[in-house]
């Protein structure tokens, strides 16, 4: 298997325990990271003070419900094509035990896509059909989705909409900071959004909240160096940004990526799934690109705020802001499970739940 | 006989006999015994093995392999399980009007070669042909017989604590392969499909006196699915070290890329063997030279009950579990 760079990461482990003062309380946002942690059993290599809780860059868990119901009253309609990313097709919507593989059973036509320029070839294969592509994930697929909509600009497609639910990370980081509830000291921000976004946010928000944050990787290296560097800074009291993730990120991203965002998209308050609607939290369409947009196309409701149904045991908006861990879920692995699954962070290969699931259903 | 399968090749007519005879025909090793409903054959002495499986895989043609030489090899490698030197297979084939007859005689060709592969001979069959859109191309079922080598019983529930467990090979390239293909990924360089004959490598350990407790193939599931049956079977915990599983650099970028796990991933021409700890050496150095690998032992059921603990490359534990519900390529 991959070697993993056991050295360093030894080397690492070891340097955190040194320099560990104190107990400190950190949030690893992405779930990328949550799923290396877990994976590799980082946490076990920690020193006994230093507490991870999960954020939540988990692009499928934080998707609006009323947007998967939105998707499914869709694929259910004759002559529409839905498609979307393969994690997305069995996150439930407000209905239980409702999703999209359930609707490609009972008749709808739901295709699951690896890139959304996949969407064109669809709509021009299917000329007398609605193609719908619904366009979740950070700013790491929103680029994606927006070239996606300027090729279909272009080209003029009039049968290919979007179902927009791409949120910005950096607004979250802040609410969950702004929350009179929040533990967490310091962040480990997600290497690959800032590879497209830079620093500029960041340094923003570390500017605002005085906490330190360091943008790092996903391999068990990087999120160890990460650590290092955050425990570093909040040892030294430097509320300050540093970047251990220099391989691949850059001070000002990915310059064609943002040039693309700021063309098709404009920067909206958002709902969150589990988290509520965030301030500048997501992206809309560019007036230019209004008429893609599916939800006026096919007249439907508007997303609502984005809190979990009280009437559901799941807990997901206490996982999604890392105020609960997925073990204190009564309906945690009995039923809650990946076969079953009450709420999206189950789904996600980087949700939380499929994570502890996964790895540490009965503690090693 | 036109270029596509029409219904009429089904039909019980001349059009069929023309299937059968012009382009079936290289199936078989004896022609002749087309022409009976019914093979009459000769078996060794012994124990026989007996086993069935169908085959639905999409795309039909995959890199390193096609649904014909799944078929044929899948079957021959679950006798192969049971310590049984597979023999005779019988083939039903279900075609979608409209498949291209040049796929079906490349398919046709692919099973022949695999037979001779796998040693063993295709002695009957039967085709139908279905409706456009009734059926994925082509469906296969085979059906085959061994004679039982192995000297005593291999089953899961012949595992006991201390016995080792190995691999025969590197793991997951016929699931990427697969994955690749469907998903259209073009992975440079191209990963091929394991599918390949067990037989040969399980005879090897049974001429060298090995004594074998326990066999399993590795397909839908991956190594992770294969080994929590085999600990549920034998209410035993399973304790493997991830440093030691052999999963080939094109295979484990290609998981980190779509989020897959290696060990979810399905093999056609794996298996894991069980075998008492004083054998363990004499079987690393049989299964080494096809890349196998000494992966884990055997350890009694704790109070947390039958389960595979993975001691990852950085020295912390973890479970591995088997694969939930469809394998879906993630978001990012």
């Amino acid at each position: 298997m991959s070697s993993p760079a056991s050295g360093q990461v030894a080397e690492l482990a070891a340097a955190l325990a040194a320099t560990a003062s104190r107990p400190w309380t950190v949030m690893e946002v992405c779930g990328g990271q949550t799923h290396a942690i877990l994976r590799w059993g980082l946490d076990q290599l920690l020193p006994p003070g230093l507490r991870l809780i999960h954020g939540p860059g988990c692009p499928v868990c934080v998707t609006p419900a009323e947007r998967i119901d939105a998707a499914l009253e869709l694929a259910a309609r004759s002559g529409v094509i839905l498609c979307s990313y393969g994690d997305m097709l069995r996150v439930p919507g407000s209905t239980m035990g409702t999703d999209l593989l359930g609707a490609r059973a009972s008749g709808g036509d739901v295709r699951l896509l690896t890139s959304p320029l996949q969407a064109i070839a669809l709509a021009r294969g299917a000329p007398a059909c609605q193609v719908v592509f619904l366009a979740v994930g950070f700013e790491t697929t929103a680029p994606a989705t927006a070239l996606l909509l300027r090729q279909a600009r272009q080209l003029g497609l009039a049968n290919l909409s979007v179902l927009l639910a791409h949120v910005r990370v950096a607004p979250a980081m802040e609410a969950l900071l702004l929350d009179p509830a929040t533990q967490v000291q310091g962040f480990l921000a997600a290497g690959h959004v800032a590879a497209v976004m830079g620093s500029a946010e960041l340094r923003e928000l570390v500017a605002r909240q005085r906490v330190p944050v360091v943008v790092t990787g996903f391999e068990p290296a990087d999120v160890m160096a990460g650590l290092l560097q955050l425990v570093q800074l909040l040892e030294a009291g430097t509320p300050a940004l540093a970047n251990a993730y220099g391989r691949v990120v850059r001070e000002r991203g990915n310059g064609a990526a943002q040039a693309l965002l700021r063309e098709v998209f404009v920067v909206e308050d958002r709902p969150w799934r589990g988290l509520g609607t965030i301030a500048a939290g997501g992206f809309g369409l560019a007036p230019a690109y209004r008429g893609f947009d599916a939800i006026e196309r096919f007249g439907l409701a508007p997303t609502q705020d984005g809190r979990p149904r009280p009437n559901t045991p799941c807990i997901s908006g206490p996982i999604l802001q890392g105020r609960a861990i997925p073990p204190d879920c009564p309906a945690f692995g009995s039923a809650c499970t990946p076969e079953q699954p009450l709420g999206a962070p189950m789904v996600s290969s980087e949700g939380a739940c499929a994570a502890y699931h996964r790895y540490r259903r009965q503690s090693p | 006989m036109g270029d596509r399968i029409q219904l009429a090749h089904g039909g019980g007519g001349t059009l069929m006999q023309q299937l059968i005879h012009q382009e079936l025909r290289a199936l078989y090793a004896d022609p002749a015994q087309v022409l009976h409903d019914a093979a009459r054959l000769e078996l060794p002495h012994g124990p026989l093995a007996f086993s069935t499986d169908g085959y639905v895989v999409q795309p039909l043609e995959f890199p390193g392999g096609d649904i014909g030489s799944l078929a044929v090899t899948g079957t021959a490698n679950d006798l192969a399980m049971a310590g049984a030197r597979p023999l005779h297979l019988s083939v039903g084939l279900i075609l979608e009007e409209g498949l291209p007859l040049e796929l079906l005689r490349r398919l046709v060709a692919s099973m022949a070669m695999a037979a001779r592969g796998c040693g063993l001979t295709i002695v009957t069959g039967d085709t139908k042909v279905v409706e456009r859109g009734k059926a994925d191309g082509v469906f296969l079922t085979t059906s085959g017989i061994g004679v039982v080598e192995a000297p005593g019983p291999i089953d899961p529930t012949a595992i006991r604590p201390g016995d080792q467990l190995l691999v025969s090979g590197d793991l997951g390239r016929h699931g990427v392969a697969i994955l690749a293909a469907r998903h259209g990924l073009a992975l440079q360089p191209p990963v091929l499909s394991d599918c390949a004959p067990l037989w040969p490598q399980v005879s090897a350990l049974l001429e060298a006196g090995v004594r074998i407790h326990c066999l399993r193939d590795l397909t839908r599931g991956g190594l992770a699915s294969a080994l929590q049956e085999l600990a549920e079977a034998a209410e035993v915990e399973l304790a493997i070290e991830e440093g030691r599983l052999p999963v080939l650099e094109p295979v484990a970028r290609s998981c980190a890329l779509l989020g897959f796990e290696p060990l979810h991933l399905a093999n056609e021409g794996r298996f894991v063997v069980a075998v008492p700890p004083q054998a363990r050496d004499q079987a690393q150095a049989l299964l080494a030279a096809s890349g196998g690998a000494w992966i884990g032992s055997v350890r009694p059921a704790t109070g947390a009950g039958a389960r595979v603990l993975l001691t990852t490359a950085l020295g912390t534990e973890r479970l591995l579990v088997p694969l939930s519900g469809e394998l879906l390529p993630r978001i990012c």
